[in-house]
């Protein structure tokens, strides 16, 4: 099956390995991977200060470069919903309207699609110890994928998953928010980093690097010992 | 009161509310309770999403002929011997009331819980007259006797006190001498209340929705106390927002089944009544009734991109659920309309200038549309008012602006992206130090004031996968 990679601009820049390990696990399970060279930013960070027109122009260029694919998968629930958000954006655009549906329709967040599309639970991964899994809030509410990365972790040879206290909560990321509300946002990861610490979990697992490069940024702050990994990770370790 | 209820700025009042340690303590432990006590009794009905869809369609087809049940509502209350008045802004609903008060010559006025009658300021008008005028709803009341202090939350207005806190308003103003026992202070409380119940000459209630078919109102409460404001005085003065009715009984009673569940966790509250001017036969009942349905800018909402914040049935539910709330306390926001609802309806209903930082007191999860029984999205509307903010109304920061312009430029166009995404291992280098940011720059400063930020990988993932490919 031929999968085209949108790998998000976090993951090409400062988690590099998250975007090797899609590509290696998405192998692993029989896919061909391609990487429209084209891609780049989704535009969520602009669309969701309010910046509409600059967030179309990047939708567009997205649009274009995954015109000619047949499966979008992507390491990031947030980013997935953002792809999917085109068809709304465009709605009452004739020229844009029905190619951001398309895309919106072929999209699929990296668990997603194992699970629903490849209809794999079992992906082969050993990873020992005991880990906690973050529930990103927009591949939760938006994309509505509860699931799949727990039934894919469950499988995980030698891993113990221990749920998170308050589980529904947000760790405070939120973008720009982050940093446009910082005495806030501080509030809410500390919440979040209690939560995990409680767990004693050695890994905490996540779908969506904004939330891990949030909750894992103030956990260094703080000296916690507990290691951050992106599921696409945890599922290509063997 | 009026919207705004102070007149700090809003980086001061989170400030003030993150470091009031007994108000998050209560908040917190409120929320979770107010949770697991809604998803139990949303639980409990079986299919909730087809509730939460029914909501939504009663109210789309409400707002969406508005005026029709508005009319009905009008000739039904007026067919009834009620008076309808209504208001096109705040000053001419407290002015009417302000009339019926004269000539009444009231003195003495008991309240039930009403946020419209806190939007349009009736409290201090009517007591600028010289009247007496009691809120009866108990959060209420404690607010009240506490210098008026303001509401911190739509359903729950003392939600941010705890009960000592509230023991000792009622020593200092009351000369309480009990303990901080609830049961004994609503028993002190109530005592005092009856007394005002007794003696008021006209009752003022909100309306948590009224019937368009029958010309009635219904007040949901757990206190009862609404029910002896519209039974005992012999005047009725019922305010209600423009948007807060129903067609039938029928849909009355989805909508309160999604209020109560939503807003309690109860299947229903303690008592729900429907009334409206006295029918002949009745035994009690106000021998006066008056109908003020407010507007104050609601018009204008239902012709906007907005309207759909209109199907708000003030649950509170969002509220409950927000993180943000939870942290910074329902005064923060500087409105009686707090939390993500208030976050959205304020700026409509008093403008940016006192509440342009309310649209992004929110990190967007999306807790507060996934909790709303009648499926605003709120968080939508959020992003909307940003994109006011920014585009229509002009009051974006000069840095943000140039900062998603940039951003426009390398995320629309690929080459650019290349470049400036290859070059920033380099560019950055001399604010990094092994695998992260070791000072901040730009935006990332209040991000490093608390977290670390990792240095841009030195050979991204796109020249990684060039390579892997070629490998095969």
């Amino acid at each position: 099956m031929k999968v085209a990679l949108f790998v998000t601009c976090l993951v090409d820049m400062f988690r590099t390995n998250v975007g090797k390990a899609t590509v290696e696990l998405l192998e692993h399970l029989g896919c061909e991977v391609e990487f429209p060279e084209s891609q780049v930013c989704c535009g969520q960070p602009a669309y969701n200060s309010g910046y509409v027109e600059e967030a179309k122009k990047a939708a567009k260029n997205m649009i274009r470069a995954f015109e000619k694919t047949e499966y979008v998968v992507t390491p990031s629930g947030s980013c997935a919903t953002m792809f999917l958000e085109y068809a709304h954006i465009f709605k009452d655009d004739p020229e844009w309207k029905d190619r951001a549906k398309e895309l919106a329709e072929k999209t699929y967040e990296l668990t997603q699609f194992i699970v629903e599309v490849l209809k794999i639970t079992d992906v082969g991964a050993k990873l020992e110890g005991k880990a906690t899994y973050h529930t990103s809030c927009h591949m939760k509410r938006l994309l509505g994928v509860k699931d799949a990365p727990f039934t894919l972790l469950s499988h995980v040879e030698g891993l113990q998953v221990e749920p998170l206290p308050n589980a529904q909560n947000c760790c405070g990321f939120g973008g720009t928010f982050s940093v446009k509300m910082s005495p806030i946002s501080k509030q809410m990861v500390d919440e979040k980093v209690n939560s995990v610490m409680e767990t004693g979990a050695d890994y905490l697992i996540g779908a969506d690097c904004g939330c891990l490069m949030n909750i894992g940024g103030r956990m260094e702050r703080l000296g916690k010992k507990v290691k951050v990994m992106h599921i696409a990770e945890v599922l290509n370790s063997r | 009161m009026a919207m705004k209820i102070n007149d700090k700025k809003f980086n001061d009042r989170v400030n003030q509310g993150i470091h009031d340690s007994v108000m998050r303590r209560a908040v917190s432990s409120a929320q979770e309770r107010l949770y697991t006590r809604r998803l139990s009794a949303a639980e409990e009905l079986g299919n909730w999403e087809q509730w939460r869809d029914l909501g939504e369609q009663i109210r789309q087809h409400t707002l969406e002929n508005l005026d029709y049940y508005l009319m009905q509502l009008s000739e039904n209350v007026s067919r009834r011997g009620g008076h309808v008045f209504f208001a096109k802004t705040k000053e001419e609903a407290v002015q009417y009331i302000k009339e019926v008060v004269e000539r009444k010559q009231a003195k003495k006025i008991v309240k039930s819980k009403s946020m419209v009658t806190e939007e349009i300021n009736m409290n201090q008008t009517l007591e600028s007259l010289g009247c007496e005028v009691i809120e009866s709803d108990l959060g209420e009341y404690i607010l009240q006797i506490d210098d008026h202090e303001p509401p911190s939350h739509i359903v729950a207005p003392a939600l941010h006190k705890n009960k000592s806190q509230i023991r000792d308003i009622f020593k200092e103003k009351l000369g309480y001498e009990q303990s901080d026992d609830p049961y004994e202070m609503t028993k002190f409380v109530r005592g005092i209340l009856r007394e005002k119940f007794m003696e008021a000459e006209i009752g003022v209630t909100g309306c948590n929705f009224a019937v368009a078919n029958t010309g009635s109102i219904c007040l949901v409460t757990n206190e009862g106390n609404a029910d002896l404001v519209m039974s005992i005085p012999k005047t009725q003065i019922a305010v209600m927002g423009m948007e807060r009715i129903v067609p039938t009984m029928e849909e009355l009673d989805v909508l309160v089944s999604l209020l109560c569940r939503s807003a309690v966790g109860q299947k229903l509250t303690s008592y729900i009544t429907v009334a409206g001017p006295i029918v002949e036969g009745e035994g009690d009942g106000p021998e006066e009734f008056h109908l003020v349905v407010v507007d104050n800018g609601r018009s204008e909402i239902l012709g906007s991109q907005f309207r759909q914040v209109l199907q708000c049935i003030r649950c509170a539910a969002c509220i409950n659920v927000c993180p943000v709330y939870r942290h910074i306390g329902g005064h923060s926001y500087g409105s009686i309309y707090p939390g993500p609802i208030g976050a959205v309806l304020t700026p409509l209903l008093d403008g940016y200038d006192d509440f342009k930082d309310l649209p992004y007191a929110s990190s967007l999860c999306a807790a507060c549309t996934d909790a709303c029984p009648v499926k605003i999205p709120l968080h939508e509307l959020l992003i909307k008012h940003r994109q006011v903010i920014v585009e229509k109304e002009g009051r974006a920061p000069l840095v943000e602006k140039l900062a998603m312009k940039m951003f426009e430029m390398g995320a629309s166009s690929a080459a650019l992206y290349r470049l400036g995404s290859k070059l920033a291992p380099t560019a950055t280098s001399p604010f990094t130090s092994g695998e992260r940011f070791s000072k901040g720059i730009g935006p990332l400063k209040n991000w490093m004031e608390i977290r670390e930020f990792p240095a841009p990988s030195k050979e991204r993932f796109r020249d990684w996968f060039k390579k892997h490919k070629k490998k095969g």
